[in-house]
Parts: C-alpha cells; sequence; structure tokens
C-alpha cells in the first residue's frame, strides 16, 4: 500500500469541493445573488492559499511518486492563487455587462487553477497530462462562454480544435519517451535515459519535438501559436487576462520540471531547439504586435513575445536561469492580468472597449487608470522600477551568465522594440481627445484589483529582495 | 556631514510627489512653492556636502539598503559621494534650482503648470540619483528615470502633434543606446560578480583588455544615446519642441551630459581599453563638426542651441577620448552654466516676442530687452571661447590635450569646430540683437523685458558664465578642478596621462593658447563681416555653394536617411508578417495542394496504363486528399494547425539530421 | 510473435492519417475524429511498448487516455453544436471572423 498524503493536495481539495458545489448549487442561487458564489471563490483561494502556506519548505513526494510538493511547486501554486484572485476580481462586474453572469463560470475558474496547480506538482508525465486536460478543458468552456457572442464561440472552436489536436501530439511525444525508457515519472526517465546513454538518440529527440510543441502551444511558441491571437480577441477578455497569465505560466511550470528534471540529462540534445524557437518567438511576436489596432490582439502578440524571453531561462538551464523564469513568471502575470483589466475597464453597453482607439484621451478623463497603465507599460518594456525590469534583468543576466550572449543581445533589442507598440497606446491615452464620455466600467472589486496589481508592479521592482529569496530556494531542489 | 547625502534626491522626490498628488485639485498655480522648496533644499544639503569634500576630497561609501542579493548577485541601494558627485551634484542643484525659478515666470499661466514642476522635480530625483548611485544599477535607474521625464517634458505640450513626435522620438532613439548599456552592465556584472564602483575599479585585473574594450563600447553605445552623439543624435534637435526650461535644465546643462558623466565614471575601464578610447575620441570629433556645420545655417534660435549642444558634447567625448577627463568635466561644469544661460536667454527673447523661434524673424533687440541682450552676450562670449570667461578655459584645455596626446588631426577637428562654434554663435546674436528689426508688426507692440524671476537667474548664470571657468580651472592644466578630481581618474595608472599631464614646453602651449583665442576672435569677425557690415553676403554665399547649404540646412537629411534605412524596413517586415497568414500560409497550402494534384494525376496515369481497377482506391484516395487539400486554403484553424504540423516536421528535420 | 516495429508502424499510419484528416476535413465534427483517430494510434503505441516493456504503466496511461478522450468529445460537441446554433453550418473554414 503506497503512502498517501492528504495534506499535499490539501489547497487543491478546497478548491475541487467548492468548485464541485458550485456546479450542483447554481440553479438554486438567484440571478442577483451570483456575484457571492465570487466571493465565495476568493474566499476559497485564501484558505487554500493559508494551508498552501503552512507547506512551505517541506518537501513532499506522494501518490507513488505521482505528486512532488517542493518548494517549486508552492511558489507557482501561490501564483496561480493570486492570478484567480485577481481574475475573478475583475470579472465580478464584467461578466454582468456581459450577460454571462453564471455560477459555472466561478467553478470553471477553479478547476483551472486546480488543474494549473496539479500541473507544477506533477511528476509523472501521467498527471502531467490529466492536470493540463484539466485545465485546458475548463479554458475552453469559459473561451466560449459567451454563448451568444459569435466572436466568443469562433475563439471557442479555435481553441478547442488545435488544443485537442495538440494533445494528440504531445500524447505521441509521451508514448515515444515511455517506450525509450519504460517509465512515466521523470525521475526514473531521466535516470534511465543518462544509464543507457540514450540521450542522442533520434526517437527521443522525435519526443522532445511534440513535446516542445505541445508545450509550445500552451505558451504561444512560434510557429506554434498562432491560434493566440484569435482566441485572445475572441474570448471574454477576463477569461484572456487568466489565461494569458495562468495558463501559459502553468504550462511554463510543468515543462520546466519536464525539462530540468525528465529531460535534464540530454540537455545537448534540446537547447539548440529552444534556443531557435526562443529567437524567433520573441523577434516575431514583437514585430508582428507592431501593426496592430485591436489592444486584446496586441497583447497577444505582446504574450508571445514575452514567452520567447522567459525560454530564455530554459536554455540557460542554471539555477540563476530557472530562478529568473520564476521572477519573470510574477512579473509578467501582474503586469499583463494589469493590461488586460485596461479593456475590462472600457467595456461598457455601447463598447466592446478593445480598440487602441477606445484608449483615447483617458489620461485626461481618467488620470489615475492612465497611469497604472503607464505603470504597466513601463514593466512590459522593462524599464526600472518596476516588476518587469527585475524579470529581464534576471533572465538577460543568467543568458550572459552562461555566455548566450547572442540570446541576450537579441533579447534586448527586442524589448527595445517592445518599447513602440506599448508606448503607442500610452500615446493615445495621453495626446489625443477623449472621444466617449461614458463612464468607466468600474466595481470596487475591480478598484481593489488594480490597486493591487499596479501596487505589486512598482513594490516588486521597487524592492524585489523577498520575491528573489523565494525564487532562489524554490529552486534549489532541482539540479 | 557627507551621511546626509542621501538627503539631496530625496526632496526633490518629496516635491514630485505632493504635487503630483495635490497639484491639480489645491495648488494649481502655487505648485513652484513645493519644487522651488525642495529644490532648494536639495542644494543647501548638496553645498555642505560639496563643501566637506572639498575639504576632505575621499570618496565616502553610503550602503542605504540590500536592493537585490543572491547567491552570486549583489547591488545595493546605495550612494557614492566623491568629488566627481559633488561637482555633479552641484551643476544639477544649482542650475536646477535658477531653472525651476526661472520657470515660475515663463510657465506662469500654463493650463499645466503643477504637472511641470511634477515632472521637473521628479527629472531632478532621477538625475541625482543618476549621479549619486553607488553601482551601475542604480545608474541605470536613474538613467532610465531621466530619459523618462525628459519625454514627458518634451511631449508637455501635448496638444501639439510635433511636439508629442519628439518626445517618442527621443524616447525610442535613447532605447537604443540603452540595449547598449544594459548590455554593458550585464557584462560588468558576468565579469565582476558584483555592479558597485568601489568593486569594479579596484579589481580592474578581473578583465582583460578585449573584455574591457567590450565592455567600455556597450557603455559608450549607451552615452552616444543619452547624449547625442552620431548616430544617435537626431532626436535632440526635436527635443526643442518642449518649453525652454526644459531645453535649459535637461537638453544642455544636465541629462545629455549623463553620457560624458558616465563615461568619466568608468574611466579605469576606459583607460584599459585604447580602442573604446580611440573610438570615443573619433565619434567625439565627428559630432562635433558636424553638428557645429549644421549649426551655421539653422534659423530657429532653439535648433541653433541644440545643434550646439551636440557639438560640445562631442568636444567632451573628445576630452575623454583623448584621456583628459578632468578637462572633459570641466568643459561639461562650464558649458552647463553659458548653455543653461544661452537657453534661458533664449526662451526669454522667445517669450518677449510671443513666441517666435525664427531669427529671421528677429533683429534689433538690444535696446528693447537689455537685461536678456546683455547676458546673451556674456554667454555667447563665454561658449565662443574668448577670455577670461568660462568656455575658453575648458575649451582650450581640451585642445591642448589633444594636440599634447599626438591626435593631431583630432585637434584639428576641434579648432575647426572652434571657429564654427564662434561663428554660429555671433550670427546668433547678431541676427537676434543687432541690425534692423525684421520682427512682424502686430508682435513688434508687445516687446517687453522678462519679469524678474526670468532675469535674476539669467544674471547669476552670467555671473558663473564670466568667472568660474578662471575660479576652478586657472592655471590651464593644473587648476584647482585637477587637484580636486585627481582621486577620481588619479587611480587609472600611468598611461593614459600622457594625454591629461603631458610635456609641452611653455612657448608651445601659450602659442596654442594663442592660436585657439585667435580663431574664436575670426569666427566672431567673420560674423561680424556676414550679418552686420554685408548682411547681403549669407545670401550670395549660399548661392554660390547651393548644395552645401541645402545639405547644412536640411541637416545633410539624415532624418530622411533613417526614416528610409531603418524604420520604413521595419513597418514593411511588420506588414509583412501581419499578412503572413493570407499569403505565404495559404501559399504553402496551395503549394502542396497542387503537388498532390499532380501526384494523382501521375498515380492516375499508372492506373490507366500500368495497374488496372484494384489500385483504383489509392488514387482516389489521393484525389480526394487533393481536392481536400486544396478547399484548405479558406480554413483559418487548419492553417494553423498546418503551421504547428510543419514546424515539426521542419524542426524535425532540421535537428535530427 | 510480432515484432515491435510492426505496432510502432501501425501506430504511425493511423497518426499520420489523424493528422491529415484534422488538416484537410471541412466538417468540424470530422476533424474530431480524426483527433480520435490519433489519439487511439497514441493508444497502440503505448500498449505495445507496454507489452514489450513488461510495464503495466503503458496500459494505465491508456485508461486514462480513453476517458480524457471521452470527456474531450463530449465538450467538443457542445461548443460544435453552439456553433451549429449560429451559423446552422460546420465548416470549420467559413468560421474565420477573428483574423489577422
Amino acid at each position: 500500500m503506497p503512502s498517501v498524503t492528504l495534506t499535499a493536495i490539501l489547497p487543491e481539495i478546497i478548491l475541487t469541493a467548492l468548485a464541485c458545489i458550485f456546479l450542483v448549487a447554481e440553479p438554486f442561487v438567484p440571478k442577483e445573488k451570483k456575484e457571492w458564489m465570487g466571493y465565495f471563490s476568493i474566499g476559497a483561494l485564501i484558505c487554500s492559499g493559508l494551508s498552501l502556506f503552512t507547506l512551505w519548505g517541506r518537501n513532499i513526494t506522494t501518490f507513488s511518486g505521482m505528486i512532488t510538493l517542493d518548494n517549486y511547486a508552492i511558489f507557482f501554486k501561490g501564483l496561480f492563487l493570486v492570478v484567480s484572485m485577481l481574475a475573478i476580481l475583475i470579472s465580478v462586474r464584467y461578466i454582468k455587462i456581459e450577460e454571462i453572469n453564471f455560477g459555472e463560470y466561478y467553478g470553471l475558474i477553479l478547476f483551472a487553477t486546480v488543474g494549473m496547480m496539479f500541473m507544477s506538482s506533477a511528476a509523472d508525465l501521467l498527471t502531467i497530462y490529466i492536470s493540463l486536460e484539466l485545465m485546458s478543458f475548463s479554458f475552453y468552456i469559459l473561451t466560449a462562454f459567451m454563448k451568444r457572442d459569435m466572436r466568443s464561440r469562433e475563439a471557442g472552436i479555435k481553441y478547442f480544435l488545435t488544443g485537442a489536436f495538440t494533445s494528440g501530439l504531445i500524447l505521441y511525444g509521451i508514448a515515444f519517451l515511455y517506450g525509450l525508457t519504460g517509465a512515466t515519472d521523470l525521475g526514473s526517465i531521466s535516470a534511465y535515459l543518462s544509464q543507457h546513454n540514450l540521450n542522442s538518440s533520434p526517437m527521443l529527440f522525435v519526443a522532445i519535438v511534440l513535446l516542445v510543441a505541445g508545450f509550445g502551444f500552451k505558451i504561444a511558441v512560434v510557429p506554434f501559436h498562432m491560434w493566440a491571437p484569435d482566441v485572445y480577441e475572441g474570448a471574454p477578455t477576463t477569461v484572456t487576462a487568466f489565461l494569458s497569465a495562468g495558463s501559459k505560466i502553468a504550462a511554463f511550470s510543468a515543462m520546466l520540471r519536464i525539462f530540468m528534471v525528465g529531460l535534464g540529462s540530454s540537455y545537448d540534445s534540446w537547447w539548440q531547439l529552444l534556443w531557435l524557437l526562443s529567437v524567433l518567438t520573441m523577434t516575431l511576436g514583437n514585430i508582428t504586435a507592431l501593426v496592430q489596432t485591436n489592444f486584446k490582439r496586441l497583447m497577444a502578440y505582446s504574450s508571445i513575445a514575452h514567452a520567447g524571453y522567459i525560454l530564455l531561462g530554459f536554455i540557460v538551464a542554471s539555477r540563476i536561469g530557472m530562478a529568473a523564469v520564476l521572477i519573470y513568471s510574477v512579473a509578467y502575470a501582474v503586469m499583463t492580468l494589469g493590461a488586460f483589466t485596461m479593456v475590462i475597464l472600457l467595456c461598457r453597453q455601447n463598447s466592446r472597449g478593445d480598440q487602441i482607439s477606445d484608449f483615447k484621451g483617458l489620461a485626461r478623463t481618467h488620470p489615475a487608470v492612465a497611469g497604472s497603465f503607464v505603470i504597466f507599460a513601463l514593466s512590459l518594456v522593462g524599464i526600472p522600477p518596476t516588476a518587469g525590469f527585475i524579470g529581464k534583468l534576471f533572465l538577460f543576466n543568467a543568458a550572459i551568465q552562461g555566455s548566450f550572449y547572442w540570446l541576450a543581445i537579441i533579447g534586448i533589442l527586442n524589448s527595445t522594440v517592445s518599447l513602440y507598440y506599448y508606448f503607442k497606446v500610452v500615446m493615445v491615452m495621453y495626446v489625443q481627445e477623449p472621444q466617449d464620455v461614458a463612464p468607466l466600467s468600474f466595481s470596487p472589486t475591480l478598484t481593489v484589483a488594480l490597486c493591487v496589481m499596479s501596487f505589486m508592479t512598482l513594490f516588486l521592482g521597487l524592492y524585489p529582495e523577498p520575491l528573489i529569496r523565494a525564487a532562489v530556494q524554490s529552486v534549489q531542489f532541482f539540479l | 556631514m557627507v551621511e546626509y547625502a542621501w538627503l539631496v534626491p530625496v526632496f526633490p522626490a518629496i516635491g514630485a510627489l505632493i504635487n503630483g498628488l495635490f497639484g491639480k485639485k489645491y495648488l494649481r498655480d502655487q505648485s513652484h512653492i513645493i519644487a522651488v522648496t525642495a529644490v532648494m533644499a536639495s542644494l543647501f544639503i548638496s553645498i555642505i556636502v560639496f563643501a566637506d569634500i572639498a575639504l576632505n576630497p575621499i570618496a565616502h561609501e553610503i550602503k542605504l539598503f540590500e536592493w537585490i542579493v543572491s547567491d552570486n548577485f549583489s547591488a545595493y541601494v546605495g550612494l557614492l559621494i566623491d568629488p566627481l558627485t559633488a561637482i555633479m551634484i552641484m551643476v544639477v542643484t544649482g542650475v536646477g534650482l535658477l531653472i525651476h525659478i526661472y520657470s515660475i515666470g515663463y510657465m506662469h499661466g500654463d493650463e499645466g503648470y503643477y504637472r511641470f514642476f511634477t515632472y521637473l522635480n521628479l527629472f531632478m530625483f532621477f538625475m541625482l540619483i543618476l549621479v549619486m548611485g553607488g553601482n551601475y544599477l542604480l545608474m541605470f535607474v536613474g538613467w532610465e528615470g531621466v530619459g523618462l521625464c525628459s519625454y514627458l517634458l518634451i511631449g508637455f505640450w501635448y496638444q501639439k502633434k510635433s511636439a508629442s513626435d519628439a518626445g517618442r522620438k527621443a524616447f525610442i532613439v535613447n532605447r537604443i543606446g540603452d540595449a547598449g548599456f544594459i548590455l554593458g552592465i550585464f557584462l560588468i556584472f558576468g565579469s565582476f560578480g558584483t555592479l558597485d564602483y568601489s568593486f569594479v575599479f579596484a579589481n580592474t585585473h578581473l578583465i582583460n583588455t578585449k573584455i574591457a574594450t567590450i565592455i567600455t563600447l556597450c557603455l559608450f553605445i549607451g552615452a552616444m544615446g543619452k547624449s547625442a552623439q552620431i548616430p544617435l543624435y537626431v532626436w535632440l534637435p526635436d527635443a526643442m519642441e518642449g518649453p525652454t526650461p526644459v531645453s535649459a535644465l535637461i537638453h544642455a546643462a544636465t541629462m545629455v551630459t549623463a553620457g560624458v558623466y558616465m563615461v568619466v565614471r568608468s574611466n579605469i575601464l576606459f583607460s584599459m581599453a585604447p580602442f573604446s578610447l580611440e573610438v570615443v575620441a573619433v565619434v567625439g570629433a565627428i559630432t562635433a563638426i558636424f553638428a557645429a556645420s549644421i549649426g551655421l545655417v539653422q534659423t530657429d534660435i532653439k535648433k541653433v542651441l541644440a545643434y550646439s549642444t551636440v557639438s560640445q558634447l562631442g568636444y567632451m567625448f573628445l576630452a575623454c577620448g583623448v584621456g583628459a577627463y578632468v578637462s572633459g568635466v570641466f568643459h561639461l561644469f562650464t558649458h552647463a552654466f553659458f548653455k543653461g544661460l544661452l537657453f534661458l536667454g533664449a526662451g526669454s527673447v522667445i517669450h518677449a516676442l510671443s513666441g517666435e523661434q525664427d531669427i529671421r524673424k528677429m533683429g534689433a533687440l538690444a535696446r528693447k530687452i537689455p537685461a536678456t541682450y546683455k547676458t546673451f552676450l556674456i554667454g555667447t562670449i563665454a561658449i565662443a571661447g574668448i577670455p577670461p570667461l568660462a568656455g575658453f578655459w575648458s575649451k582650450d584645455e581640451i585642445l591642448t590635450s589633444a594636440f599634447a596626446g599626438g591626435h593631431y588631426l583630432i585637434w584639428a577637428i576641434g579648432l575647426a569646430t572652434a571657429l564654427m562654434t564662434s561663428f554660429y554663435m555671433f550670427r546668433l546674436l547678431f541676427l537676434t540683437f543687432y541690425g534692423s528689426s525684421r520682427v512682424d508688426h502686430e508682435v513688434e507692440h508687445h516687446i517687453h523685458e522678462s519679469p524678474h524671476n526670468m532675469t535674476v537667474p539669467l544674471m547669476i548664470l552670467a555671473g558663473f558664465s564670466l568667472l568660474i571657468g578662471m575660479v576652478v580651472g586657472f592655471p590651464p592644466e593644473s587648476g584647482w578642478i585637477h587637484r580636486f578630481l585627481s582621486s577620481v581618474v588619479g587611480s587609472a595608472g600611468g598611461e593614459v596621462h600622457e594625454g591629461a599631464g603631458h610635456h609641452l614646453s611653455l612657448g608651445l602651449e601659450l602659442g596654442l593658447m594663442a592660436l585657439s583665442i585667435g580663431v574664436a576672435l575670426s569666427g566672431l569677425a567673420l560674423a561680424y563681416s556676414f550679418y552686420i557690415k554685408n548682411p547681403e553676403l549669407p545670401k550670395r554665399l549660399a548661392a554660390r555653394v547651393q548644395g552645401l547649404h541645402q545639405a547644412l540646412y536640411n541637416k545633410y537629411w539624415v532624418d530622411e536617411i533613417y526614416s528610409v534605412v531603418i524604420v520604413q524596413p521595419i513597418l514593411m517586415i511588420s506588414q509583412f508578417l501581419w499578412t503572413f497568414d493570407q499569403w505565404v500560409v495559404d501559399g504553402l497550402v496551395n503549394a502542396s495542394g497542387w503537388i498532390t494534384i499532380l501526384e494523382s494525376k501521375i498515380s492516375e496515369m499508372f492506373d490507366i496504363y500500368v495497374v488496372d481497377g484494384t489500385v483504383n482506391g489509392v488514387s482516389d484516395t489521393l484525389d480526394f486528399g487533393a481536392r481536400g487539400l486544396r478547399r484548405l486554403q479558406t480554413g483559418a484553424i487548419q492553417n494553423y494547425m498546418l503551421a504547428m504540423g510543419l514546424g515539426i516536421a521542419i524542426l524535425t528535420v532540421i535537428f535530427i539530421f | 510473435m510480432i515484432p515491435l516495429s510492426h505496432f510502432l508502424i501501425l501506430s504511425a499510419i493511423i497518426f499520420t492519417i489523424g493528422i491529415v484528416g484534422v488538416l484537410t476535413r471541412r466538417n468540424a465534427i470530422l476533424i474530431l475524429l480524426s483527433i480520435e483517430l490519433m489519439l487511439n494510434a497514441v493508444n497502440i503505441n503505448l500498449v505495445a511498448f507496454s507489452h514489450y516493456l513488461q510495464s503495466i504503466t503503458g496500459q494505465i496511461f491508456v485508461f486514462f487516455i480513453i476517458t480524457v478522450a471521452a470527456a474531450e468529445a463530449a465538450m467538443g460537441l457542445a461548443i460544435i453544436i453552439l456553433i451549429f446554433r449560429g451559423k446552422a453550418f460546420l465548416n470549420v473554414d467559413e468560421i474565420n471572423l477573428l483574423k489577422g
């Protein structure tokens, strides 16, 4: 009888229980009380966070090695809880405006969060696959959640079909990896590969390419990125925000574990692949973003470019590189959510608010909102003193430490290019005359979320010490 | 008292915070009280710190708190107060205070009054962080911060399209430089394991000449962006769209000299890399003469001064490049005063003429605005390099160092630039204040001298321009400033001093001095004969050498060239990638469709001629597939999946074989 | 005894047929079926490996894949019905509102 430590998955149990209750209780909650389900979700997320907090520093492997709860997992789980909380805070009013005010919405967000959390602690290809699908399925439904909106439906089917196709690819890769090593848990795979000197076998390489394609799809790496702009544009904006922050980072967390633990010994056979993809991704993402007129699409390309930066940390494959991935993930989550919040604010009865021209004169009518966007933009470009700068500092520094000079140069040039399109939006806000005087879609919860995100973006830039320490401690179990 | 130096940047930060939070609602047209008080407090502390350092010129390190500390990375939020910092904070707070006071009058009645002072204070904060920081990271924070403020202040009148465009241009060009700077910082960290000046400069044995060259070249790229050197100078002339006090403070006296400060601060690294020094000297010299030549024919009073600034910054880099770091700082110091003065004077002229900036529509203003005229005259003589005013001492030192170091070509370029400088500055003076009035009629009635809060700063700056060169720089090469800064550049090792501590005979030195005075005076004489004695001459000359005149007048078409060579291609690539979906992917799909059709045709032939009906199925399938593939061209989702499939195939092929 | 390579080749062929189906079919339901084909190719692979490696893990994995695939199909059909209600057709190449 293998030992099972239930406390290791207590945070997920709490969320799953509440999400199941939501699905059952949904019909009995009157329409105008639905937002209470949102508040309950936040309560559950906080409880989950508290139970997670007590696990910090312990290194538990349980469920026959399927689940590993180390600091690395806890770091990401905490981040997912925060992201999910912020996503719910910005949703409460938005889903009323879009008339998708159903309890399932919150339930699905919780399920997606559970999926992400399991992804970061999954130590076996089986658990990685299942948690990946749990997250993806929730997102497929959430993307198509605006049933009456043609764009949302279209985004839903596009995301679903491409996503299902990708999971076929991942599974084929997993099958090869299993066939090669006879195991599905990452530790045994790694041990087998180095023992039998299989680190340069063609079959391994096919498996790696397929896995990269599968995860590359989730994190939107060129050329597996093409779904992202369409889905980001069509999905409800809150879902887009959650998708770009949560889903991408969750995929990174699982991918990092696979590549560092499972395939760490065959580093030589994959770093060039990721090098190429990283360069392609950041360059194409940034350059394509230059000509966008829809803000959500612009952010989609921007998030593609950011995926390219984060891959830098994979290629370096050192402790500094991994810590940099963790730090950048936090910065990226906060600033991306913040940028999407702008669209949510601008979404009113008569406008979708996702065109760049909708930002006209925002600085004149709402200086505080415009100011917080400037903070997010600075952070997205990577200008101090913001979280984005700290993230880039660690990533590029890691690249230089690992002697990847060209990669660092390309990354730095790319972030120089990215300035242009973020500040195109800033210029529209500050230079042009306001055209629409309809009030912004403010709500108390959204204000709280916006304040938290602006504060965190600045605070992590000014005093990054706690974040860095946590990130460094989180990667100590690796390598 | 040096321990309290951290207060210097804190005051402007508080000022910016108060004005930013309460300016719009409560302070409005009283915002300057907070802003000026903050800078005054800063100046007060700066003077105390300066006095302390002057009595005891050693470096003090103040560590405030740990910003980033990890296994192999450390950065303190800490200050380094040494003689170089002391001089810089005096320039920043001193000139800064005068410009703040001047702005009270200049910006009076502007609807963004509080916003202006908020940005100005914020700028002071970042500039002080830049010069006081004890490591490269803090310098970078300040560096980006001043860039941001500059961007906000250039685009201050954002209703003007040209102003907001100029702001964006400044920011983008600066980012190109910053890319180099960041890389340099990371390389320093990679080599030394820290970014603290004290450690880096004390442990230069950790790197060899090659790495030092790469690091310093990266740093210099940053300096080129910030200090407007060729080819990254294009933003500075455009930056004149901002309010004039901004041009004076940011684009003449302080921010643009940050690049020079950085080079001098890193002089120990630069001295290890002779090649980098050569690059610095050459870029500086070319920029100096290039910008000066453009300045010869410009007709916008602020543009002339802007090109003059670019040219003078080139001088400073020239000095650094030949190893005369102290002379570079000396020129930075004097330039801050006289160029600040000239810009504020220009502002006063513009103010008097209700916004007119074209010198062809000025003239004969000497008697109408006497205070502005007199101070502007002093500034002009100072920059032209006529003794005993400030510019002479610093410029002469730079030229002498270049000559003594054996850089004769660079020396000659410097001398030619001095001639041009003297010429275009007196041209500006004569066209503005002498001759006959060409002012528009309706403007003429309103000509008035500026209020006291504008003229008093002018007079103070004029006083400094008059005396400061002599006070700190006499006797040349061994004046007070040399002794004061010796600890900053002294530890660089002997070989650098071949430029600075040269061995010219007294006679030769005096001869060089006489030559530079002669050059300055001939510039004056030329300008006099062109614009006072014989006003028709310039036009005839311009007609005679029309091509050259056009080239100069259009600033060698650099903006246009950049647009064609850099901006357009980027936009085109971007457009191309954008239409990738519609063209390339569809094209690929079509092509694969055609190939399959071809195949199916061939197999049909096989079918008919070789094999009989049993294989019909294969052919049908292929044909069917071909039709299916052909239809694919409109299926967007499938295009995406096809791209993925092709991606996997290509990657596998590349990496397996 | 049938060698392992036969199974692998079979699975590769089925997988390729699945991919080609996904790329060429216009009807969303047929695309979904092609994806199922891909998943079953993977299942064959896993079972074959499991048998030849004498390790049970692969077969357990197959159970999970079958279960997840069922859920996937259910959800896919739901989304497809959503599209069908709006447009009354299922051709994916006519779903191109979002592009650029």
